[in-house]
């Protein structure tokens, strides 16, 4: 998962490879003093089977996508489809190019991050039709 | 004074919501009523109902708890019908329509500035010159004259003074005299 870089895990820093962006930290968000920590793909599982629930409601989208936009991170493509695909299920496009909009906003002075989502997001987006926000003339004020 | 064939307590009411209704009018936007029924009364001003969630334009909030628009024109409603088919059927201008009508800014609008830090500091500046003026009237015209020993004439005897009492003769002013030449070193 994408985590802010130069984050320095608990574990030791991480070499950061530029082959691909990808910044990855061994810990969650979150550094307990004790318990079980949760790895990044319990993360991103835990994410994916949110916003994959069949009859996830409006609400329920809000919530989580607010809920993880406020997480220091990007979320991984993965967990950005199924919450694309909700967004499909609810009959909601706006939300779904405002979710693009917010990722690009998440990333911050990162830009690679954003091209890269949108590249692993190709298939999905041509599928349903989710224009980016590039594509509607939204991303320059 | 009591008006004399009223009641004293309608007449308060009258009175009061007299004042708040001329207030309203006057100087403050919305002044708290207690009834609902008046706020009904009351029109063209825009009652925002803070028990009910709010749009909100923020970025840390990509999907805000209501649309912004909620009134949908007949145009509009067709258009979401039409969203709840395949997108791909739809134009880009009805995708930008749908966003719209969902969010007010996007982030990028959110984003940018605007110019009016200018305005402030022009009028800062403005503000600060015409204080500058208005200390030099006062320095021409309020202020008296300054105590005659600021005068040439008076320095120099001074001068003179402290060199023969040898002020700070080590150091410092009386050092830089020399009393062989009678002289500034």
């Amino acid at each position: 998962m994408f985590r802010a870089a130069l984050r320095l895990s608990v574990s030791g820093a991480r070499s950061l490879t530029r082959s691909r962006p990808q910044y990855t930290a061994s810990v969650a968000a979150r550094s307990y003093s004790h318990g079980k920590q949760e790895t990044d793909e319990e993360f991103d599982a835990r994410w994916v089977t949110y916003f994959n629930k069949p009859d996830i409601d409006a609400w329920e989208l809000r919530k989580g996508m607010n809920t993880l936009i406020g997480y220091d991170l990007v979320p991984e493509p993965k967990i950005l489809e199924a919450a694309l695909r909700a967004c499909r299920r609810l009959n909601d496009l706006a939300s779904a190019i405002r979710i693009l909009e917010a990722v690009k906003d998440k990333s911050g002075p990162h830009k690679e991050i954003y091209p890269y989502v949108l590249q692993e997001l190709r298939p999905t987006l041509s599928e349903l039709g989710i224009p980016t926000p590039e594509e509607l003339g939204i991303d320059k004020a | 004074m009591r008006p004399a064939n009223t009641c004293w307590h309608c007449f308060q009411m009258l009175a009061s919501r007299a004042l708040v209704r001329g207030l309203q009018s006057g100087f403050w936007r919305r002044v708290s009523t207690s009834s609902a029924a008046w706020a009904a009364h009351t029109h063209d001003v825009d009652v925002i109902d803070c028990s009910v969630p709010q749009y909100n334009n923020r970025l840390d909030t990509p999907l805000p708890d209501v649309p912004f628009v909620r009134n949908l024109s007949a145009e509009q409603k067709k258009l979401k019908e039409k969203e709840k088919g395949s997108w791909t059927q739809l134009t880009k201008e009805e995708k930008l329509a749908l966003y719209r009508l969902t969010h007010e800014l996007s982030y990028a609008e959110m984003r940018q500035g605007s110019k009016e830090w200018m305005t402030v500091l022009g009028g800062v500046f403005i503000f600060l010159g015409f204080t500058g003026l208005l200390v030099w009237w006062q320095r021409v015209y309020v202020y008296g004259d300054v105590p005659h020993t600021l005068s040439q004439e008076s320095v120099a005897q001074q001068t003179q003074r402290m060199i023969d009492m040898r002020v700070n003769p080590v150091h410092g002013f009386s050092n830089k005299w020399d009393y062989e030449k009678k002289q500034w070193k």
